[in-house]
């Protein structure tokens, strides 16, 4: 008897081995591909996906990581393939065309399913009226001012419309020293300079470049926009080179104190803090058009989150996208990523984080978020047909009008087609 | 009489059959599965994804439809019809010609400079780790340097103001008459070791003797180069100004990353405008009638370049 007992163990063994073995198969993986975990501290997104984990057991998250336009390129590519993630993170301006390619599922029949309270959410993004995105973090952009240049311009105050920044932007400019009032980042490479710095400031007003879905962008409302920025470019108050600067090099002239005004996400306080932690600076809304007493629009940049339509765990990618949805998560992600909620009943917590979030929590609460190239088709060849067109008008090659109504025409086509 | 000492003295070998095949037929199906593993490659990795673009340049929504039709050469017919593409032909053939004759010129003349015997042994090995630096940056170092030093506040300006050259900040990157210059002088930057390092090796490879000839029948120092050093380069300089010729009109990263094809049109290059049609558009098709466009260009000038090796 007693040669048995190797064996007996070396069988218990093999079954744990086998029993062990069997659970991690029956484990699903699902594929999460966004550009967020590079954004946020070491190892943040990773700890909210434990946490998915130790509430869902049996599903495993694996994050697909890496900068906005790698992944953006990444996704275009799986889904022309079908080898797209799961989950995927989205950009409001990618979601149409992922949509017409059928690359992600509508969400309406698993929020049906778990009947999902709509209401919660803060906006959801539509293409051919199914639920194809939620924004899951908002970025808004105010307007960032250089407080020590505008103390020595003699301003005492934000400027709240259009006279009053045109007029401190005119102050704060003195190119002997580089040092110039504002600064307008229209790089063809990436053309959301027209998102975020000229079409903003016709949201900031209340009004619109859509009028019943399609293109309206050779009204007075775009035309009176782009006649006003010519004009600051007239009187030299932006910092020169626009054609040719992105984002970052906004960020690094107002970081290095030669540009008095920007217009920027939030999500740059505390890089811009950490490269300068002298400059002293605040933040308040996009002026409006003199007058303007109505809600004021606010340019926003989100973190969307969608199901890709290959996914043969649609139901897994759900629950993953209703976690991060719920209040609480949700709440606990904007807080790190510096952002502002997409559940309404979040309550982030910015007690520690910079004093100007609290601020630019109280101008996102009494505006409206803004954006309306999210779920436009090509909305990024949009703004780079526009860029072109306001490049045209900047290098005196035509006016504000023809500038707008190129665009108007070549919008139009863009929409017949797609 | 051993076996080897039979064939040697005229006796046929013994052919044995061993296995399914003769010796014969073995022998010559032997040397394809030698090319076999490489030739699976080249087809996996060249050929399936050139006759795919193919394929997609000749349908209709290619990637973005379930079902694509088949349109034949319209694809073609439309890039063909827009001006921007002509533009960006033009432009490509600019930067490329450019880029190579200025390779050429300062890679010949650096090489003689190292090769010189006139030039302190220290110096020149200074001189051959400065003048070796630009090609050990990748292109995002590049674009990131040029953007720099071309930024309106940049060095560059502030050199040329101080020195009364200019008395305003020119927009290098962002004027539409200055932008396609200074992207194509950022490529001579970039490109010319390849030249100097190639053609140093060539001048070096030259016997002495010649020039000791030439000395005797009294040639000065621009006759030798004239007459011997250039003959004898020739055939480096055309195979290697051939396949940077090549390669140049394949650059996407650093205009991409410089000027993104901007301001306006004014650095559309090639492989930009194919770029912005597959990523920016979801013009799948178009894009790859595209790059069959930059494919066959590119092929026109392997052929001179296989032709070239031929002769030699």
């Amino acid at each position: 008897m007693k040669s048995w007992k190797p064996l007996a163990t070396l069988t218990s063994a093999a079954a744990l081995w086998a029993l062990s073995a069997a659970a991690s198969f029956a484990d699903t993986t699902i594929e999460f591909i966004q550009w967020w975990e590079p954004e946020m501290p070491a190892g943040a997104l990773r700890g909210i996906m434990d946490g998915f984990e130790a509430a869902n057991p049996g599903i495993k998250v694996k994050l697909v990581s890496g900068p906005y336009s790698a992944t953006h390129d990444q996704i275009v590519a799986g889904a022309a393939s079908g080898t797209l993630s799961d989950v995927v993170g989205l950009d409001g301006a990618w979601v149409n065309g992922l949509a017409k390619q059928s690359a992600i599922a509508p969400m309406d029949s698993l929020m049906d399913d778990a009947k999902y309270d709509r209401a919660q959410i803060a906006d959801i993004v539509k293409v051919g009226g199914k639920s194809m995105m939620f924004p899951l973090a908002s970025f808004v952009y105010p307007v960032f001012v250089n407080l020590d240049l505008a103390k020595a311009a003699g301003l005492d105050k934000m400027p709240t419309n259009r006279t009053e920044f045109a007029d401190a932007a005119k102050k704060m400019t003195q190119a002997d020293k580089n040092q110039y009032g504002w600064v307008l980042p229209l790089s063809l490479q990436t053309p959301n300079g027209i998102q975020n710095d000229v079409m903003s400031w016709v949201w900031a007003s209340g009004q619109s470049m859509l009028k019943d879905g399609k293109p309206d962008v050779a009204s007075d409302a775009v035309v009176g926009t782009l006649t006003y920025i010519k004009s600051l470019q007239d009187a030299g108050d932006i910092s020169p080179g626009i054609f040719a600067k992105k984002e970052q090099d906004k960020v690094e002239e107002f970081v290095n104190g030669r540009v008095g005004m920007m217009i920027d996400s939030l999500a740059h306080i505390n890089l811009i803090r950490q490269r300068n932690p002298k400059l002293n600076f605040g933040i308040s809304a996009l002026p409006a058009v003199d007058g303007y007493t109505g809600k004021r629009g606010l340019p926003y940049a989100s973190w969307g989150i969608g199901i890709s339509n290959n996914s043969t765990h649609k139901a897994e990618a759900w629950k993953l996208v209703s976690y991060l949805m719920s209040p609480d998560v949700n709440g606990k992600l904007v807080s790190i990523a510096n952002a502002f909620p997409g559940n309404v009943n979040a309550k982030p917590d910015f007690s520690k984080s910079d004093p100007l979030f609290a601020e630019a929590f109280k101008i996102f609460q009494s505006g409206k978020l803004a954006n309306e190239f999210v779920g436009l088709p090509v909305a990024e060849e949009l703004m780079r047909q526009m860029d072109i067109e306001v490049q045209k008008m900047f290098d005196g090659q035509q006016t504000a009008q023809q500038a707008a109504a190129n665009t108007q025409k070549q919008w139009l086509a863009a929409f017949a087609k797609n | 009489m051993s076996r080897s000492a039979e064939t040697m003295a005229g006796r046929p070998p013994t052919i044995r059959k061993r296995g399914l095949l003769s010796y014969k037929t073995r022998t010559r199906v032997l040397p394809y599965f030698y090319v076999a593993p490489a030739t699976a490659l080249l087809c996996l990795l060249m050929l399936f994804p050139m006759i795919t673009v193919l394929r997609y340049s000749l349908q209709d929504g290619a990637i973005t439809k379930k079902d694509p039709a088949f349109v034949g050469l319209q694809n073609y017919q439309t890039i063909f019809s827009d001006p921007v593409f002509w533009q960006a032909v033009v432009q490509t053939l600019y930067f490329t010609v450019m880029s190579v004759i200025f390779h050429l010129v300062i890679g010949l003349s650096f090489a003689l400079l190292l090769n010189s015997d006139r030039v302190n042994p220290t110096i020149r090995s200074v001189l051959r780790v400065l003048f070796i630096l630009p090609w050990l940056f990748t292109a995002v170092i590049i674009a990131i340097i040029w953007r720099l030093l071309l930024d309106p506040n940049g060095v560059v300006n502030g050199a040329l103001m101080a020195l009364h050259i200019v008395n305003f900040k020119v927009e290098w990157f962002s004027s539409t008459r200055t932008a396609l210059h200074a992207l194509t002088f950022a490529n001579i930057w970039a490109g010319y070791p390849l030249y100097m390092v190639t053609l140093l090796a060539g001048l070096q490879g030259i016997p002495k003797e010649l020039y000791e000839a030439a000395g005797i029948d009294g040639a000065n120092a621009f006759q030798k180069l004239r007459y011997i050093t250039i003959p004898q380069l020739t055939p480096i300089m055309i195979s290697i100004a051939l396949l940077d010729f090549i390669w140049t009109m394949q650059v996407f990263p650093l205009v991409w990353m410089t000027t993104g094809g901007g301001p306006i049109y004014a650095t559309e290059v090639l492989s930009t405008y194919t770029y912005k049609l597959a990523f920016s558009s979801y013009e799948f098709s178009l894009a790859s009638a595209s790059a069959i466009c930059i494919l066959f260009l590119s092929m026109s000038m392997t052929y001179f370049y296989i032709k070239h090796q031929k002769a030699r």
